[in-house]
């Protein structure tokens, strides 16, 4: 099961993201989750979002590069060892994990973990068989 | 399509002759009428008798833009001036402009070829001509304008800029030919794209770009996007303005209008005039030209000549594209560099659109090349390592081709600055 998530273009300069979630703000588009990689150059700002359309037509609007990439989220318990327990299940499975963030649910003791891996459906049956869920994109707007 | 048969496919040894001919006329009224040209032939010692053939042209002075420069305004004329019916001038903006002051067999001439420049890419009675080259003192809007004249095209003088207005005219009077700069035909075809038309289903059909600096790559670029046939074409205020030459729908280098302006590749160190295949400077003598005619002017771009017969038929020495200028050559630690070489890099890298910048600065004694390319969303990747590997593919091809390190800088979409004539594409910020 697999999440939207937008992948922007930024160059490192001052006021750039600023600008950005103006924008955001402005189309009343609401962040779920973000993350920001960046080199001494540029930078990728990875965001979950409540509408995942609207967002890339804004942004291409206001003339990003902004693209729609494919993810996993996964809830994990928010205790020690979480994290690592779904990684020793995807690097069993023999998946490589690109890049991965997470958050943390206000309303219940459990993080969001998004992860981008190389193989979706593989890492997904992996996921399955050892009994932890992922989050649909649907279920993950509400959350 | 060839527009004059009987001079485009002269024999070479008849062009020859017919090119002796019009030198030793030339060579005698610059030497009776313009002071300047009579105080350069005494100097070097070549006068009217000694011109019997065009070989001999080796033996006439070479003329440089400064010269022409220093007899501003009215020091080129070899006419009186009531003879004279229109006047251009280069853009002055590094010193005095070049004054060409035009007879109205000057004005024929231009027109001639300029029907033979826009007749090599289909150009005929029916077709509708727009004319994104500026009017005024430059000379690409008039010119385009007189060869389409003669053709009986008709031509919309629009001019240049104004992106919103040209896609307009583009879709209501179905304009079939374009005529403009290279990197204004991208800018448009961006504008119309923003504009929701699809270029695809336009009446467009070949366009003629000139002026500036290209390269193969930006020719295919432009090709597909707009979907035409894209020619380039070759001239220079000094000389007539275009139409000195112009490719043909083969697109194997262009046609010098040979029977109207002689051709010479010299090495710009020494003077010497190169063969055929060797690259230098091209010189160009105007053998038909009566109000400001001019005698092996050095043109400062880089190119070399090919004579061998082409498939088109058309017997004319035919120049390679601009290569680079003399005096855009950057000199980075020693080797020289034309940004037309970097851009046939940067664009051969499938998914970048020409979109870039040279930067060059000197640290710690050391110059140093950042090539800014713009992202698009074919280069894009959400993972930085893909980014990055792309900087170092850009790179290393760089290496391949100059021979010297650079440094490959992605940046935003639309972060560097568009122009709507000619492309600022080198940022030199070294103080020596």
């Amino acid at each position: 099961m697999s999440v939207k998530q937008i992948s922007v273009f930024l160059e490192n300069k001052k006021g750039r993201l600023a600008e950005l979630t103006d924008a955001l703000e402005r189309a009343a588009i609401n962040m779920r989750a973000l993350s920001l990689a960046d080199t001494a150059d540029f930078g990728v700002l990875r965001i979950i979002v409540d509408d995942v359309e609207r967002c890339v037509a804004v942004l291409k609007a206001a003339g990003y590069v902004a693209q729609v990439t494919e993810v996993i989220a996964i809830e994990v318990e928010d205790k020690p060892g979480g994290l690592h327990h779904i990684l020793k299940v995807l690097d069993a499975a023999a998946i490589n994990v690109e890049y991965l963030y997470a958050y943390v649910e206000q309303s219940k003791a459990a993080a969001v973990v998004i992860c981008k891996v190389d193989d979706r459906g593989k890492a997904g049956d992996a996921l399955k068989r050892a009994g932890i869920t992922t989050i649909a994109a649907d279920v993950l707007k509400t959350l | 399509m060839i527009w004059d048969t009987e001079h485009e496919t002269l024999p070479r040894g008849e062009l020859a002759a017919l090119q002796g001919e019009r030198l030793c006329r030339l060579v005698d009224v610059l030497y009776r009428r313009v002071p300047f040209y009579r105080r350069k032939m005494d100097d070097l010692g070549g006068k009217p008798p000694d011109i019997r053939a065009i070989d001999d042209i080796a033996l006439l002075p070479l003329t440089t833009k400064d010269e022409m420069r220093q007899v501003y305004p009215y020091g080129l004329l070899a006419v009186d001036l009531k003879e004279i019916v229109e006047i251009h001038t280069s853009s002055g903006t590094t010193g005095k402009p070049v004054v060409d002051a035009y007879t109205a067999g000057d004005i024929d001439v231009w027109s001639e070829v300029m029907a033979r420049t826009l007749a090599t890419g289909g150009t005929a009675r029916h077709d509708i001509v727009q004319n994104a080259f500026g009017y005024g003192l430059f000379t690409g809007g008039l010119g385009v304008h007189y060869g389409a004249h003669r053709i009986g095209a008709t031509v919309i003088p629009i001019s240049g800029g104004n992106t919103k207005r040209q896609v307009a005219v583009l879709q209501d009077f179905k304009s079939s030919v374009l005529t403009c700069t290279p990197s204004y035909a991208l800018y448009l075809a961006e504008g119309a794209r923003e504009e929701g038309l699809d270029l695809s289903k336009t009446c467009l059909k070949a366009g003629f770009f000139g002026a500036e600096p290209w390269s193969e790559s930006m020719r295919k670029e432009i090709e597909a996007t707009l979907h035409i046939l894209a020619i380039d074409i070759y001239g220079l205020t000094e000389i007539i303005g275009p139409g000195v030459a112009s490719e043909c729908e083969r697109q194997d280098g262009l046609h010098i209008f040979e029977d109207h302006f002689y051709p010479e590749i010299i090495d710009p160190a020494t003077g010497k005039v190169l063969g055929d295949g060797e690259k230098g400077e091209l010189v160009i003598t105007t053998l038909t030209k009566t109000g400001t005619p001019v005698l092996r002017y050095r043109t400062r771009d880089i190119t070399y000549l090919d004579r061998r017969p082409c498939a088109c038929g058309r017997t004319s020495a035919r120049m390679h594209r601009v290569l680079g200028r003399t005096d855009d050559m950057l000199i980075i630690r020693g080797v020289n560099v034309f940004p037309s070489q970097i851009e046939e890099v940067i664009l051969a890298i499938e998914g970048v659109e020409p979109h870039y910048q040279l930067v060059v600065e000197r640290r710690d004694q050391l110059d140093e090349l950042e090539v800014q390319v713009e992202m698009n969303e074919r280069l894009f990747s959400d993972e930085i390592g893909k980014l990055e590997a792309a900087e170092r593919r850009m790179e290393e091809m760089l290496y391949g081709t100059l021979n010297i390190h650079t440094r490959v800088k992605l940046v935003e979409p639309k972060s560097i600055a568009r122009s709507e004539g000619k492309a600022k594409r080198v940022i030199d910020k070294r103080v020596l």
